[in-house]
């Protein structure tokens, strides 16, 4: 019961704070949505007891990406565009074709509801050998050892590709 | 109200999923296209998580950390590109930049 309160409740967040992000004319308040949605999403992890994500989520969204966003939109002058048309002309044609994507969604959902095997709550039990922290690393830092490593060459790569495209000369 | 399901979460996914591409399919900012390309990203994330819980099984948090290490990298060189692209033309209108337009 309180597990559905709490559902309700961080989904609300999540799909009112997308769509007021998609939806509003000033860019910081958008970002600000942004953030009410990320945090939404954070709550959904804690109710799925992936508190190592949970933490990932606020540290890495809401305190990382959200304040390069801001800080973006302080150097980039946004009060021209705000003063603009905000959705461009294909705007139609692209709701239609996402209705459409939607339509085919939930139609897939509901015909497959009854042989879904997730539809149901139980879920397979498993040994839960220490914490979920624990349980991550050991995975991450065993099977996943090699995406790893090639994920921080990624990271790497970002940062150098970022200072380039923003250095004025190089 | 009933149990929540995997289901539940899958729904709140594909919803989650088609607003972020409404704002990237019908926005002019460049700014709001990229938070609605992280918008998509956490919709794929709660996926990953619902399956993770239901299989009680720890893969689908590996790939979440991994989406979200992509995401930060998208965002990073993203930005980087718009600062240049306001640098050079003084705009931040996604339809105005159409150099390679016929």
């Amino acid at each position: 019961m309180t597990d559905a309160i709490f559902f309700y409740l961080f989904s609300a967040l999540v799909l009112g704070g997308a769509i007021f992000t998609v939806t509003r004319r000033n860019a910081v308040h958008s970002a600000i949505s942004l953030i009410v949605s990320l945090i939404g999403v954070a709550g959904l992890y804690l109710l799925q007891q992936a508190e190592f994500l949970f933490a990932v989520q606020i540290v890495l969204y809401v305190g990382g990406i959200m304040v390069l966003f801001l800080f973006v939109i302080m150097l980039v002058n946004l009060d021209q565009a705000a003063k603009e048309r905000q959705f461009n002309r294909q705007r139609w044609i692209a709701l239609l074709c996402v209705a459409a994507v939607g339509a085919e969604i939930s139609y897939f959902m509901r015909k497959g509801a009854g042989t879904f095997e997730f539809a149901k709550t139980a879920a397979v039990s498993a040994p839960a050998v220490g914490g979920n922290t624990e349980q991550v690393a050991d995975v991450l830092f065993k099977q996943y050892l090699l995406p790893f490593e090639i994920a921080s060459v990624l990271l790497l790569v970002a940062v150098v590709g970022s200072v380039v495209m923003a250095k004025k000369r190089i | 109200m009933g149990a929540i399901t995997t289901a539940h979460y899958l729904a709140l996914s594909a919803a989650l999923l088609l607003i972020g591409t409404i704002g990237v399919l019908t926005r002019r900012n460049i700014v709001i296209i990229l938070m609605s390309i992280e918008l998509i990203l956490n919709a794929v994330n709660i996926n990953l998580i619902a399956f993770s819980h239901y299989w009680q099984h720890v893969n689908g948090q590996i790939f979440a950390i991994f989406v979200i290490t992509d995401a930060v990298a998208e965002a990073a060189v993203g930005l980087g590109i718009l600062i240049a692209l306001f640098r050079n033309k003084e705009t931040v209108l996604a339809d105005e930049v159409d150099l390679l337009k016929w």
